[in-house]
This record gives structure tokens, C-alpha cells and sequence, in this order.
């Protein structure tokens, strides 16, 4: 494992991390050395296990963030058997923040599209990050009719910090096809799961967001509004994020409760980015076990269902009428 | 670009998206509720000064053209019910789901708890919520009607904003009506209802996909503002977009898009003219025009 520091809240953890990693580079160790290793492990499990069993929402938000976190690509790489890019919006560019194209997993063919932050600086230059420009959204709308017409489930896998903001992108509109891609999504004649492995950052996320099934990864967030954009506009200042993250109520457990996702999909001890095979091992028995389910369903229901489930989102008090009180 | 020079801002500055250019609206918001409680509104005196043109118009004259400068054209704000006297033939409108009622699902509190900010928000527009419902007559029409009054809470669409017009817009295709929806909302999805405000944007999507599927007429107009969140759902997925003039209609706030790219924005950004120039929407249209242009795009389509 690639031992990074970067969590302020794991400095211990990352200690008895970088104790436990000497030790384990010794070829000959005295009963010892072994001792203390078996002692170190288990205090790094502890530690993990209590930090992680109780994140608080701006933790959250960091190890969601983390840069070590398991991308799109690495869930291509580690979950998926073959993965044929296909970059063309067929208007303007190839955005790299958003990828798309056919893919294999286990006995399914599918169609994937993901927001894509890059793990290495070129990567990420390229991505800004993870937010998606027009060009994106086009050229997975593109991607989405392909697959209704071939019918190959389709799997989107969400994680950005939101859609970019820019001169180009408004230029290019948009607010626009995000809106348009919900409304083709809502209607797409073929099974549609959504996952946020990450960032769940506001309508760029909700942008392929809209599925049969949406399931979010134990310490992802999904949001109206990041905690920073939200501190610096209701609290007057960025600083106060972390009280925003608490507010805005956000967490796996918090969607879920909301009713807002179907699955949560749990984490390794310690975060996706301590072990990125467990977590793509994980990611591939949901994808599988619910793409069994759902190709199991006529596709006019399962079309049916998908906008009742979203059609119930939201929560409002519903005053009763008197018989003459329509005005 | 400055997200690429440095990451850290990029992730916390680039988010704001969906909820458009709220911060300075939300100003706006709390200072007129503060100091005066029509200052969104034409201001009170006899003679205002018009943020278009600087010059001193009167009052009188102004609200007798439908709040619309008579110097320079600029359109100030209307609320929704000005809005509807304006479009709707004369008592023809019937509201409803009247009944639907905000609530606090998150006990959201910032520096005011959001029920609190709700019941003062209440009080001050007379409305329950950001928008109004119901069907009405145009030019003898019958149509299913929507407005979005950007004075609550920045127009911004929570649960109640959001099941007001997926029940209209289900009407409407229940009764094959034609939709008009007016918006005007700075706020996008409405921050104190977190992730339901935001889910919102795709449940009145998959409504009018549903009604688009049906053959539904919807006339998408969007008047200042009409930013984030309404942005990016509705408001873009008319059939027929229109925008009053020098509307700001866009995704990110300017002030957003600003603090991501280091540059000043160039004039005219993100205004209704911006967008017909790029393609967006289909036609400029003055106030004092908007009910004639939609009964006859109405005709048009034949319905």
C-alpha cells in the first residue's frame, strides 16, 4: 500500500502506519520484531475502525476526496474485464473529465460512462478535476442513445465537484444539457445504475445521475451545493465548511435515510483508498447482482418505476383542503 | 486557467453550480428584508431611479407599462402574482395545490434556522413558496400555468417548488394542456433542503420527458433571474424558450465563474441576448408582448 500522509485526522493512524511499514521491510525479525507487528496491526485496526465506524460529514468529504481514492479508471482497470473507450460528442471536443464506451463485467456487456479526476497532474489539467464541460454531457447523451439501441445496460459512475464553471462552458450550455441528459435519462429504454464512488457534487453529478438504481459508496457525499460554496454563501466564509457539511446532511447514511439513494456499498476498513481491489471487488458484485435484477424486468416497468422512485423524493406537509377553499 | 494551477481552489470553488448566483442574490434578499420589505420590487417614491438607463423615472408611469422603464426598456422585477394578472386573462386563474407547505427536513440552520427563515419569507411575500400553480386562460386559452417568484428565497426550487410543478405538469398531460412555465430564480436548488432540492431537477425532468412523450406543448420563459439548478432542469427543456430582455439566464454565478478562471467576464455574459446569440433560447421577448407571443406560438402548434 502506498502510504500517504494527507488526512489531518489520521496522523496517528499514518504513525503506526510508518512504524509498522519498517518493520515489515526487515527480512530477518526476532520474535520479537513479529510481536510488536502483530501488536502494530492491531492497533492500526483499531484506530481505523474507530475513526472510520464514526466520520464526521467534513471528514467525510476528505477521505471522499482523498487523492488516493479509487477513480474511474481504476474501477475500469479493477472491475471490469475489457473497457473500449469511445470519446466522440461528434460537436465540438473530447472532454476528459467525463469517460465513456463499452465495457465487460463478468457475463454482462454494458455501456460506462464516468467522471474520470486523473490521478497524475497531465490527467488532471486535463479533467479540471473531474468537472465536466458541455462536451461531456453531449458525449455521454451520445453514448446513452447508443446503448438504448443496443441494449446494453448502462452504468454511470459519479465523481465530480461539480460541473465546471466557465466562460466556454457557458457558451457551450451548459445548464442546458444537464437538464437535457436528466430528461433522456429519466426515459431510457435500457437498465441504468448509477454509483457516486466519490464526490456527488450538485447538478454535474445529477447529470448521470438518474437511474433504476442509485447507490453511493460508504464515505462518498452527494450534494446540492459543495460545503465551501455553501459556507461562503449562507455563512459569508469558506472556513465555515465544515459546519456546512454538518448541515447539509449529505453522508451515505443521510441519502439513504432521505431517500435519496437505494444502496450503500461499504467501504474497506480505513476508506476505498487503503485498498482499491477490495473496493472494485465490492463495486463489481453490486453491478453484477443488480444488473442481474434488473435485466430480469420488462423494460416499460422498470422505465415506470424508474420515475416513480424519483417522482417520491422530497418532503413538503400537505394541508388539508376545505371542500370551498379553492381560492 | 487558475483550477489547473491550483487544485485546492479548484474543489472548493467550483461548486456553487446549481445554486447559481445565489450569494449575491441571497444579499439582496436579506438586506431587503432588512431596510425595506419591497426593495426587490419597483422601490416606493414617486420617482425611482432605473438601474438600465440611470435616469429618474416616475413611479406611476412605470408600473403602467407592466414594470418596464419607458426610457431604456429595462424590465425590473414583477412578482408572481403581478406576473399573473399580466399573462392570464382576468380572473380566469385557478390556483392549486395551495395546500402543499415547506417544511425543514434537514432542521437546516445557518445563521437563522431555515423555519424561521421560511415564516419570515412567508410574511414578507405573502406566498407559501416560491411558485404558483394552477391553469388559467390565455387570450381565451386554456393553459396549465407555472411562475416562480424570485423574492422567496431567491426563487430557489426546494420539495414544494418541486411537487407543485410535477403535479401540474401531470395534469397537463393528463388534460393534454398546454404548459407555460415562468422562471425567475437566482437560487437554483434551494441550499436549506440539500440533496431533496437538488434530486427536485430530475424528478420535474422526468415529468415533462413524460408529458413531452405525451405530445405536451411547454413554453419555457425565462425571466432575471433564471440561474443554477432551474437553470438546468426546467427552464431549459421547453419546447419554446423565450427570455425577457437582458435577463441573466446561466449555470454557474458569475462571481462563481470569476473566482475559477481569474478573469473579468465579458460584457453582456450570461444575459438573454448572450444566449440567443449561442443559440439557447428561441426568441427575445418583451413583457408587453409576452401574452400575445405565446397565445400565437400556442396557435402554431395547434393546440
Amino acid at each position: 500500500m502506498d502510504l500517504a500522509p494527507g488526512l489531518e485526522f489520521e496522523r496517528e493512524v499514518f504513525l503506526l502506519e510508518t512504524q509498522l511499514a519498517e518493520l515489515e521491510k526487515q527480512t530477518d525479525r526476532t520474535p520479537e520484531a513479529e510481536e510488536t507487528i502483530r501488536r502494530l496491526r492491531g492497533e492500526v485496526n483499531d484506530a481505523l475502525r474507530a475513526l472510520y465506524s464514526n466520520l464526521d460529514p467534513w471528514q467525510t468529504v476528505q477521505v471522499a476526496r482523498h487523492k488516493n481514492r479509487p477513480y474511474t479508471r481504476d474501477y475500469l482497470n479493477l472491475a471490469f474485464d475489457e473497457f473500449v473507450e469511445l470519446h466522440g460528442d461528434k460537436h465540438f471536443g473530447d472532454d476528459r473529465a467525463l469517460l465513456s464506451g463499452f465495457a465487460k463485467i463478468d457475463r454482462f456487456k454494458v455501456m460506462i460512462v464516468g467522471h474520470h479526476k486523473g490521478r497524475t497532474y497531465k490527467e488532471r489539467a486535463a479533467s479540471h478535476f473531474g468537472c465536466a464541460h458541455p462536451e461531456g454531457y453531449r458525449k455521454v447523451m451520445s453514448k446513452m442513445r447508443l446503448a438504448e439501441k443496443y441494449k446494453l445496460p448502462l452504468i454511470c459512475l459519479i465523481d465530480t465537484p461539480g460541473a465546471y464553471p466557465g466562460i466556454g462552458a457557458e457558451e457551450r450550455g451548459q445548464a442546458q444539457v444537464i437538464a437535457e441528459s436528466m430528461f433522456k435519462m429519466s426515459r431510457l429504454q435500457t437498465p441504468v445504475i448509477c454509483v457516486v464512488i466519490g464526490e456527488g457534487g450538485s447538478g454535474g453529478a445529477l447529470g448521470i445521475g438518474v437511474g433504476d438504481r442509485v447507490a453511493v459508496l460508504e464515505h462518498a457525499y452527494y450534494s446540492v451545493i459543495s460545503p465551501e460554496g455553501c459556507a461562503g454563501i449562507l455563512w459569508k466564509s469558506h472556513q465555515y465548511a465544515p459546519k456546512a457539511a454538518a448541515a447539509l446532511r449529505f453522508t451515505s447514511r443521510d441519502l439513504r435515510g432521505l431517500g435519496v439513494v437505494d444502496d450503500v456499498l461499504p467501504e474497506p476498513l480505513g476508506g476505498a483508498h487503503r485498498d482499491h481491489r477490495q473496493m472494485a471487488a465490492c463495486l463489481k458484485s453490486y453491478l453484477t447482482r443488480t444488473l442481474t435484477q434488473l435485466e430480469a424486468k420488462p423494460i416499460d416497468e422498470l422505465v415506470d418505476e424508474r420515475y416513480e422512485k424519483f417522482r417520491r423524493i422530497g418532503q413538503f406537509i400537505e394541508e388539508p383542503v376545505a371542500p370551498a377553499a379553492a381560492s | 486557467m487558475a483550477t489547473v494551477d491550483n487544485p485546492s481552489s479548484s474543489a472548493s470553488s467550483n461548486l456553487d453550480a446549481v445554486n447559481g448566483s445565489s450569494s449575491a442574490a441571497e444579499n439582496g434578499a436579506e438586506n431587503g428584508s432588512a431596510t425595506s420589505p419591497k426593495k426587490r420590487g419597483v422601490p416606493e417614491g414617486l420617482w425611482i431611479k432605473c438601474p438600465g438607463c440611470s435616469a429618474s423615472v416616475y413611479r406611476k408611469e412605470v408600473e403602467r407599462r407592466a414594470n418596464v422603464c419607458p426610457k431604456c426598456e429595462h424590465h425590473f422585477y414583477v412578482s408572481a402574482r403581478e406576473r399573473i394578472a399580466q399573462v392570464l386573462d382576468e380572473g380566469t386563474f385557478e390556483p392549486m395545490d395551495e395546500h402543499l407547505r415547506p417544511t425543514d427536513p434537514l432542521e437546516f440552520a445557518d445563521r437563522k434556522r431555515y423555519s424561521e427563515r421560511l415564516l419570515s419569507e412567508q410574511r414578507r411575500t405573502g406566498l407559501t413558496d416560491a411558485a404558483i400553480t394552477g391553469t388559467g386562460m390565455i387570450r381565451a386559452r386554456r393553459v396549465a400555468f407555472a411562475v416562480t417568484d424570485s423574492a422567496f428565497i431567491m426563487g430557489s426550487m426546494g420539495s414544494v417548488v418541486g411537487e407543485r410543478l410535477t403535479r401540474l405538469i401531470e395534469w397537463a398531460t393528463r388534460e393534454n394542456m398546454p404548459l407555460i412555465i415562468i422562471s425567475g430564480s437566482g437560487g437554483g436548488a434551494r441550499m436549506h433542503e440539500g440533496i431533496l432540492s437538488l434530486m427536485q431537477m430530475a424528478k420535474v425532468s422526468a415529468a415533462l420527458a413524460r408529458y413531452d412523450q405525451a405530445g405536451g406543448l411547454f413554453i419555457s420563459v425565462l425571466t432575471n433571474p433564471t440561474m443554477g439548478g432551474v437553470a438546468a432542469s426546467f427552464a431549459s427543456l421547453g419546447d419554446l424558450v423565450f427570455a425577457e430582455p437582458k435577463a441573466l439566464i446561466g449555470f454557474a454565478g458569475p462571481r462563481t465563474i470569476k473566482a475559477t478562471i481569474g478573469i473579468e467576464l465579458p460584457e453582456g455574459f450570461q444575459t438573454s441576448e448572450f444566449l440567443l446569440e449561442h443559440g439557447y433560447i428561441d426568441r427575445i421577448v418583451t413583457r408587453k408582448n409576452l401574452k400575445s407571443e405565446i397565445a400565437r406560438a400556442i396557435d402554431y402548434c395547434g393546440k
